[in-house]
């Protein structure tokens, strides 16, 4: 478990990131908190000649709230979210999220940037930030742009972002109404057998908006349009939720695992998105 | 004040002797990191070595080229079986009578076996020198299925065929199939067929104790340092058995054993996966002696998982007969054992299935037969005692799941058939039906403590209404009542019938007694977490009235230490326990003489009275053990020699047999698979408790690995004997996290053989536990007709029973 030999950088600059990245192309990647990465380069599984740590980079670990938008820094790690008063007031899903995902000692070294830039599907964020419609922000050498969450991931590891940008923060709308982060994992510190992340707006008994994204049943995280409209005009019964888990199956693919075969997958996946809306329900 | 001082009872808690909560003296270093552990030692110009190990299960080498991995900056060398053989090093003896590749001889048996040796300055330079090595392999089919092994023409070991195909027999008998290890039987064959034919009642079951592994925190590793100068080898390692491994090591290496120094600095949990000798214990010696520098080798936690000792992996087949009433009156026991591709089975040398012929378990079932075919597959080697003595988990976990398969068939409750099964407390000792002699028990006692303690009745109650509302549609969780009773065999064991490679297993302790009245004991075992400095210590200021404060515990060092088996299958207390206690009482034997002598009395006109010999009838009459102490360095004593030390062997005239009675309450929901523990009790009966403190310790940590075997911890391989569970990402290794809170209990049946009384405690829970937590699945669905389903219950098999039962439509 040692990985091959790598070049360490530390750059102060952005610039100075981008550069490196332009230089080594595919064999240098980012460092946020490491703790995807690296184990990937101790099973050998990546080999990366050039390793540049974000670490010293300025401004990259920063929390705005404002007018209705939350801006979390790339470095932010999982636990400054999780111990953010204003995040929680504004968008308590995070950090009913984030204590879901590995132990406390991953999450004070785990970023934000880094689990939705890694395009693994058992990452919790992407699913998260697909639910809250958020978007994240890339520095490259032609400047800055935006991608939506909903936008972003293609397959497993590959993600809109293009090998020379770096992810520089996420931007959230303020979310509306109730939510709920369900989970369900074989210990702590283990990836989801499945996961729902769901917002509900509710107005005089009846759905009025939903959304819903899972994670790790497919190659990506799954934004599911047709689970979120089959609750929206409805009060949320036992047909709604039908409806929803069957619009929500129609768009996962699981594989079979160590966690277990695809049927106990979709069916796992079922009660689990049910139990999010119902909690996400009771609590609009 | 001086009066309150000596008072009895402050003399007695003064000595922090046997009974008595001592906190633990390990523990200083081991919160502050000041632990030292095999790869905290750091020798001057020392090497790293690390294998170059199988990607394929079955495979011959057709070449291995070291050529660009010598290139790599730090390598020093490469080396393969071919540079071992001439030394007759490529392979080794097993403690199981077979021998195993030390570098893969022509072809590879398991994923992860070792191939090459890398020697390099670092291991950082070693890593990469493995990853330079090429190495050219020829796929074999892969047999992973021990009943496929023994029908499939496929030979995984050419090795035991002899030239004209026939196939010579093992050190455990005749062979049947070339992949075919041993047969062994135990009880009567023909008395148990009849008494199953004529059954009132009869249940046969199948059931898999899957494999797993015990993971230590710290894994394997050694440093070997040859010092050609004076030729004394010494290797630093992490040995469950030291001296036993300092024999092979002379053995195999013919350096004279006067020459091996072995040592077992601090050890991060053993469980049994550090009793045996591995290949990079060999390879880390032999590379020492190459270039003359000592040779560090780790494991990373891949490598341990996937290639040192595994334990388990018994396919069970069970008949039990019983009358209509639910007396038992007959047992018999099928096991096909996968041993992996080489038999490495740490087992006394009589016993190749351990001592799984304890499977009548804490009844009295008077006949029965037992029969364990061992099998080769290409899985790792291994099949040790993982916190259990020697196949009795395997043995407990089959009785356990047949009294509750029999108690289904009977439609009786599983609590009430075992207590009118037990073994009563007036037929201790008790001979076995398959030849063990019980020394004492007394189970219905602890048994009804148990279920009261728990409330067994109002848990049943609560189970059926519980049924009722899952009927009705008002829950989707079930409730499981997991009960189990154990006996262990523990404490091996009489030299006239326990060995390992012909080492009597007795083990030893040697007192020195130092002039100022404190003491140094040295021991055979080794402690890997158990805390023997503690409890051994407070053995002996019972016996011998100096406080336990006052006597260091000392084990490991081959050099300094008398010889002993090791610390494994809940040894160290029943043997070496007994020799401290033995060689406590011959250093008391001639205190009392120097006493008598210093008092001007008769040695039989004084007695031991705590701390002191007192003169009988006048307790203001007597001499402290410490002033004794001093006496025997500075008096010229008639007929006495100067001096106060003892040693013991001690060879046990009986196993010991501690028992325990567990429930296990749990909650399952029914959707998900996810078992909740809302309960857990556990009563042991170690016999005589040293340290209470301690035996809560064991069974929590017993427990906690009890609970991961049962609902999780396994090694599973795919069809091409690839390991699935290579990292503890998908191996259970359970946290606080995943722990229930447990309620501990006891009873106090001392055994009759033991000097102090004392059983052993380190893996009852163990064993006890895995039946328990099981057989509280299996309960949460006997109503809806459930009879047996194979452990791990992860969420996805708990789910399937529930599926397969129905439950989700
Ligand atoms: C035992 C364990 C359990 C875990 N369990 C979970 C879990 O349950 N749920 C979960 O979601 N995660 C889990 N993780 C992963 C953990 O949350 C990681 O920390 C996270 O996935 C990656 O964040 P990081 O900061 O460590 O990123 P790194 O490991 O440093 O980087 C990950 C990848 O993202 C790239 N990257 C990082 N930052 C940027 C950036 N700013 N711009 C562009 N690319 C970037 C890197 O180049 C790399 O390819 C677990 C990890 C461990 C070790």
């Amino acid at each position: 478990m040692i990985p091959a030999a790598f070049d360490y950088y530390r750059p102060t600059k952005m610039d100075d990131v981008i550069a490196l990245l332009k230089e080594h192309g595919d064999d240098a990647r980012v460092m946020a908190g490491g703790h995807s990465l690296i184990p990937m380069m101790k099973l050998r599984m990546a080999e990366i000649p050039h390793l540049i740590d974000l670490q010293a980079i300025d401004g990259l670990n920063e929390i705005f709230i404002e007018d209705g938008q939350m801006t979390i820094g790339a470095m932010v790690t999982q636990h400054d979210l999780i111990n953010h008063a204003g995040l929680e007031a504004a968008a308590p899903i995070l950090r009913e999220a984030a204590l879901q995902i590995a132990d406390p000692q991953v999450r004070y070294m785990g970023t934000v940037g880094g689990n939705v830039a890694n395009g693994d599907p058992g990452n919790d964020m992407p699913g998260l930030m697909q639910c809250l419609d958020a978007t994240f922000l890339l520095v490259g050498p032609d400047g800055e742009r935006s991608v939506a969450a909903r936008d972003f991931y293609e397959a497993a590891y590959m993600t809109a972002r293009e090998d020379e940008e770096v992810l520089t923060s996420v931007s959230i709308p303020a979310p509306q109404g109730g939510y709920a982060y369900e989970k369900q994992k074989r210990k702590i510190g283990d990836y989801a057998t499945a996961a729902a992340a769901v917002q509900i707006i509710k107005e005089d008994g009846k759905c009025t908006a939903a959304s819903i994204a899972m994670t790790n049943l497919s190659d990506t995280p799954i934004y599911s349009v047709d689970a979120g409209a089959a609750l929206v005009g409805t009060a949320v019964d036992a047909a709604a939720l039908n409806a929803a888990k069957a619009a929500m199956l129609g768009d996962i693919d699981p594989t079979e695992d160590n966690r277990g075969p695809v049927a106990f997958k979709k069916h796992v996946a079922g009660v689990i998105l049910a139990r999010a809306i119902e909690r996400a329900w009771s609590r609009a | 004040m001086k009066d309150e001082v000596e008072s009895r009872d402050d003399r007695v808690a003064n000595l922090k002797g046997m009974g008595c909560s001592r906190k633990r003296v390990e523990d200083a270093r081991f919160t502050q990191g000041k632990g030292n552990y095999v790869d905290d030692i750091k020798l001057d110009g020392m090497l790293f070595g690390d294998f170059v190990r199988s990607p394929y299960a079955h495979a011959r080498i057709t070449s291995i080229n070291a050529e660009e991995a010598l290139k790599v900056p730090g390598v020093l060398a490469v080396l393969t079986a071919a540079d071992l053989e001439p030394l007759g090093l490529h392979w080794m003896p097993t403690l199981a009578g077979d021998k195993q590749m030390v570098l893969a001889d022509g072809k590879v048996l398991f994923q992860g076996q070792e191939v090459a040796f890398v020697v390099a300055e670092d291991r950082f330079a070693a890593a990469d020198g493995i990853e330079a090595v090429e190495v050219e392999y020829e796929e074999l089919p892969v047999i992973v299925d021990p009943f496929e092994a023994m029908k499939t023409d496929v030979v995984l070991r050419e090795d035991l065929v002899a030239d004209d195909g026939s196939i010579p027999d093992g050190a455990h008998g005749p062979r049947t199939h070339p992949n075919h290890i041993f047969t062994w039987e135990a009880g009567e064959k023909e008395a148990t067929q009849q008494v199953l034919d004529n059954a009132e009642v009869l249940v046969e079951e199948s059931m898999y104790y899957h494999r797993t592994h015990p993971c230590p925190l710290e894994t394997c590793g050694c440093v070997a340092s040859m010092d050609k100068v004076n030729g004394k080898l010494t290797l630093w390692g992490t040995f469950q058995a030291p001296h036993a491994i300092r024999t092979v090591v002379s053995l195999i290496s013919g350096i004279e054993e006067h020459n091996i120094r072995v040592v077992s600095p601090d050890i991060g949990g053993g469980f049994g996966n550090k009793v045996g000798a591995y290949p990079g214990y060999v390879c880390s010696v032999v590379a020492s002696i190459v270039t003359g520098k000592p040779v560090k080798w780790i494991e990373d936690r891949m490598d341990n998982l996937m290639t040192t000792a595994f334990a388990r992996d018994y396919h069970m087949t069970g008949k039990i007969s019983a009358t209509k009433e639910g007396k038992i009156t007959g047992l018999h026991c099928h096991v096909t054992a996968d041993h992996g591709g080489f038999d490495a089975c740490a087992d006394p040398t009589k016993f190749p299935a351990g001592f799984m012929n304890i499977c009548t378990g804490s009844y009295d079932i008077p006949t029965a037969f037992l029969e364990v075919d061992g099998v080769y597959t290409n899985k790792a080697p291994g099949g040790v005692s993982y916190r259990c003595s020697f196949r009795v988990t395997e043995a407990v976990y089959f009785i356990e799941r047949m009294v509750e398969v029999l108690a289904i068939e009977l439609g009786m409750d599983a609590a009430e058939l075992r207590r009118i099964n037990f073994i009563k407390k007036e037929q201790f000792p008790y001979k076995a039906a398959l030849g063990w002699e019980y020394d004492s028990g007394d189970y219905h006692t602890a048994w009804d403590k148990a279920l009261t303690s728990v409330d067994y009745d109002g848990l049943r109650a609560e189970q059926a209404q519980r049924v009722e509302d899952f009927k009705a549609g008002k829950t989707r969780k079930l409730m499981g009542v997991g009960l189990s009773f154990f006996t262990e065999i523990v404490g091996a064991g009489p030299v006239k019938n326990c060995d390992i490679l012909g080492l009597g297993m007795f083990d030893s302790c040697e007192i020195r007694i130092h002039p100022t009245g404190s003491a140094i004991a040295r021991l055979g075992t080794i402690s890997q977490g158990q805390g023997h400095a503690t409890t051994f210590a407070q053995i002996l200021a019972s016996e011998i009235g100096l406080p336990a404060d006052s006597i260091t515990i000392e084990e490991g060092d081959t050099d300094t230490a008398p010889y002993g088996l090791g610390t494994y299958g809940s040894r160290s207390t029943p043997v070496a326990g007994a020799a401290t206690a033995m060689a406590g009482r011959k250093i008391r034997a001639k205190a009392q003489m120097i006493a008598a002598y210093l008092l001007e009395v008769h040695d039989n006109d004084v007695e031991f009275d705590v701390d002191r010999f007192v003169v009988k009838g006048a307790p203001e009459k007597f001499k402290t053990m410490k002033e004794i102490a001093f006496a025997a360095y500075n008096q010229a004593i008639p007929g006495i020699e100067p001096g106060l030390e003892a040693v013991s062997y001690y060879d046990p005239p009986n196993m010991t047999y501690p028992f325990g009675a567990y429930v296990c309450v749990m909650d399952i929901d029914v959707d998900t698979g996810v078992p909740e523990i809302r309960r857990f009790y556990a009563l042991d009966d170690c016999g005589t408790r040293i340290n209470p403190m301690i035996i809560e310790g064991q069974v929590h940590g017993g427990l906690t690995e009890a609970l991961a075997v049962a609902l999780g911890q396994e090694i599973a391989y795919d069809d091409m004997g690839n390991v699935k569970t290579g990292t503890l990402m998908d191996f259970f290794l359970p946290t606080a996290w995943e722990v229930p809170n447990y309620e501990t209990d006891h009873t106090v049946t001392p055994s009759p053989h033991h000097p102090i009384g004392a059983k052993g405690v380190g893996e009852s829970p163990h064993v006890g536990g895995v039946p328990c937590f099981s057989n509280a699945v299996h309960d949460a669905f006997r109503a809806f007709g459930l009879r047996q389903t194979n452990m791990p219950h992860d969420h996805w098999r708990i789910w399937k029973t529930a599926n397969e039962l129905g439950l989700h439509d």
